[in-house]
């Protein structure tokens, strides 16, 4: 097999605009410091300040991808040193910005969908007492998902890695008055950290058996390290993806995440640290490709996320939590694409952007729906919104094109692809994916209809209006993106080779051929959606979620038991260890302390009784010890 | 003589002391007892002495007696202050000071 890897000798110095890479994350982090150090005294303009700096923080990126288009193919990828943060004897820790193809794709990514999101949060959260603390969380979050990718190298990503973990955690518990928000951030948090624990055993393992944990040079080692540790370090990474992309078995966290102002849902829980998961999993290409067993395991994880959060977004009646089984699906479709080695990281990158536009698009229409409808998220009280919400109905709907894959919207080439990918590895993962694709048009066939096609099924009082310019604006532009994305990335930006020099690229040859597929594949979605049109558009959609129902119903509507999972596989056998632990310390531990001392006292009371105050008692033991004193020095002397 | 006869004698003497100690509750006499066995010690030391040609066993002889005079001052006076306070000179009596 052979892989079209064009490591570069070493990566260049950065000079000219380059260098100014820093700037994308100093400016939102000096947007964080100053609304948060400030205080009540930037109220009045602090969320302008974040919005600028997020726009910023965009210029500056394009920016960097325009003197990056300059260059010649070998010469893009550069590292910009800062400073020295660990050195010592034999391990040295560098502060230094990687820049190639994959981190400006993110820093886009991240900063153009951020930066419209910023603007649509300046309308969504206009009336929320604590608007300018949600901003600066927000800000916080640009700059630390900013250090995650464009680090260049494990550590430095950790601290990213962290820092988006932190924002999460405090933005879905942005209402923090509300328990369920409360406990939703803090189940993300603890999720999370399970993840977590294997980055810092991936970096620790790194550092153990290759020496090194910068991306160049795990890179140059791992071909000299034996396929063990390698499949090791692989495993590693990817319980770390799995916690911050929702996959199976650490998923459940992402639905309760919802519970966040939806602006961040469509931010952080839709486009862009979700995601990070698979930027992980891509930027280690090196140790995956070495690691084939580790790469079987990244796609049935995946695989098994796709099918969950596709059955999880067929039973939702909460329109956010429908969009989120959607996310979970369409990183299980990434995470799927990703483990499929060179044939498939680049389009599991490609997935991963075109899913950054329409997702997000999609969650901005949810959060201008549920502004129009007070707050109600229940889609069986939406109804017939086509009329009275214009704007939304149509982004939303572009989107919804992309997501199902339509051709030419910008899910089509991507999804596409990665079904090809898939059925070149394997036919049954292939059948996963193609169905899980026809459950995709199903499901948010069901949203569409349940939301604007239909009858008005609307609460007494409620009078469904468009939302303000600061929140359509950035839909409309996010749902250019649903539509133009995809074909943009393919014919402008030539995805394949822009990627190819970072992550590799190895065209599938064992696929059936695209004539044939791509029809299958549109046929099946058309079917699933044409199913949900019939059940939720022409048919009447009860007010009341129906009782009796299949049991795969039930399971979905519960997540698939992934909180009864979580409380059977991780709470109560920590809960029964703790307690052991807590009995053996008290017992054993303790027992022994306690147990010597008591011995010692009952030896000392027994002991204390040959003290009975009479001289002549005293007299005799003297005399005793002395004849025997007496008798051994004889003994020692005659032998 | 022979030197048997001393050691003898001294060992005689010296079981007699410690009996007596052993035995006699009435402070006075165990004291006696106890004089005996130092006395039955200088005995074996003197005569160890003569029997090496050496001064040492009898210069340690004088030490004995002067330590057991000085012995019998602070022994006699603390047996004469319990007496007086509790108009007993048996040893079993004053058993106070145990467990």
């Amino acid at each position: 097999m052979q892989i079209h890897m064009q490591e570069a000798a070493s990566l260049a110095q950065a000079s000219g605009v380059s260098s100014l890479a820093w700037l994308v994350i100093a400016l939102p982090l000096a947007g964080a410091a100053i609304l948060l150090l400030g205080g009540r005294r930037t109220n009045a303009w602090g969320h302008y300040l974040a919005v600028l700096m997020a726009v910023g923080s965009f210029v500056v990126g394009v920016l960097l991808l325009t003197d990056m288009l300059g260059k010649p193919v070998a010469d893009r990828g550069v590292i910009i040193p800062l400073w020295d943060w660990i050195a010592v004897a034999g391990f040295h820790v560098p502060v230094a910005l990687q820049l190639d193809q994959l981190s400006i794709s993110f820093v886009l990514l991240i900063t153009g969908v951020g930066s419209l999101i910023h603007i649509y949060s300046l309308g969504y959260m206009e009336h929320d007492p604590d608007r300018r603390r949600f901003f600066a969380y927000l800000n916080f979050f640009f700059a630390a998902m900013l250090t995650l990718v464009l680090a260049d190298n494990y550590l430095l990503l950790y601290v990213g890695w962290e820092g988006v973990g932190l924002a999460s955690y405090l933005l879905i518990g942005f209402w923090q008055y509300k328990p369920s928000a409360a406990t939703a951030a803090k189940k993300a948090f603890i999720a999370n950290r399970v993840g977590d624990v294997g980055l810092s055993l991936a970096v620790m393992l790194m550092f153990a058996v290759i020496g090194s944990v910068t991306f160049e040079g795990v890179a140059k080692a791992a071909p000299a390290v034996s396929e063990h540790w390698l499949t090791l370090i692989g495993l590693a990474l990817l319980l770390a993806a799995c916690g911050k992309s929702a996959q199976f078995p650490l998923q459940s966290w992402l639905l309760d995440a919802m519970e966040g102002p939806t602006p961040v849902s469509a931010l952080i829980h839709a486009a862009t640290m979700v995601t990070a998961g698979v930027y992980l999993i891509a930027r280690s290409h090196a140790i995956f490709d070495l690691a084939p067993n580790a790469r079987l395991a990244v796609v049935i994880i995946g695989g098994i996320t796709l099918m969950m959060g596709a059955v999880i977004g067929t039973a939702k009646d909460d329109i956010k939590k429908a969009l989120a089984g959607s996310t979970m699906s369409q990183i299980g479709y990434m995470v799927l694409g990703a483990g499929l080695g060179p044939v498939g990281y680049v389009f599991a990158l490609f997935h991963l952007i075109t899913h950054g536009f329409f997702k997000a698009g999609m969650f901005l229409g949810a959060g201008s729906v549920m502004h129009g409808m007070h707050d109600n998220v229940n889609m069986r009280r939406y109804g017939a919104l086509r009329t009275s919400m214009v704007v939304t109905y149509a982004t939303f709907g572009l989107g919804y094109l992309a997501i199902l894959g339509i051709p030419p919207f910008a899910g089509f080439w991507s999804k596409d692809e990665i079904i090809k990918a898939a059925f070149g590895q394997n036919t049954f993962v292939g059948l996963v994916t193609l169905i899980g694709a026809a459950v995709t048009a199903f499901y948010m066939t069901r949203l569409m209809a349940m939301t604007f096609f239909g009858t008005a099924r609307w609460e007494d009082g409620v009078h469904p209006h468009e939302s303000p310019a600061t929140m359509t604006v950035p839909m409309v532009i996010l749902a250019f993106g649903s539509v133009f994305g995809g074909m943009a990335l393919v014919f402008v930006g030539n995805i394949q080779s822009w990627l190819e020099p970072v992550v590799g690229f190895q065209e599938t040859t064992t696929a059936p051929s695209s004539a044939v597929l791509m029809p299958t594949t549109i046929l099946l979605v058309l079917v699933g959606a044409w199913i949900g049109f019939r059940k939720y558009a022409m048919q009447a959609v009860p007010v009341e979620a129906p009782a009796n129902v299949s049991w795969a119903t039930v399971a979905a509507r519960k997540d698939l038991y992934g909180d009864a999972f979580n409380e059977t596989v991780l709470m109560r056998p920590g809960q029964w260890l703790t307690r052991t632990l807590v009995y053996l310390d008290r017992r054993v531990v303790d027992g022994a302390v306690n147990g010597t001392a008591g011995l010692v006292g009952v030896l000392a009371s027994a002991l204390r009784r040959i003290q009975n105050g009479f001289a002549r008692s005293y007299a005799l033991t003297m005399l005793i010890g002395a004849a025997i004193l007496v008798a051994v020095a004889m003994l020692v002397r005659m032998s | 003589m022979s030197m048997n006869a001393y050691v003898t004698l001294s060992a005689v003497l010296f079981s007699i002391g410690a009996i007596g100690v052993l035995t006699r509750r009435n402070a006075i006499v165990a004291f006696m007892s106890v004089e005996m066995m130092l006395n039955a010690a200088n005995l074996a030391f003197v005569a160890f002495a003569k029997v090496n040609g050496d001064l040492t066993g009898q210069v340690v002889a004088f030490f004995v007696m002067v330590v057991a005079a000085a012995e019998v001052v602070v022994g006699l006076a603390i047996i004469m202050t319990i007496f007086r306070s509790r108009h007993s000179a048996s040893i079993d009596d004053a058993n106070l000071l145990k467990y």
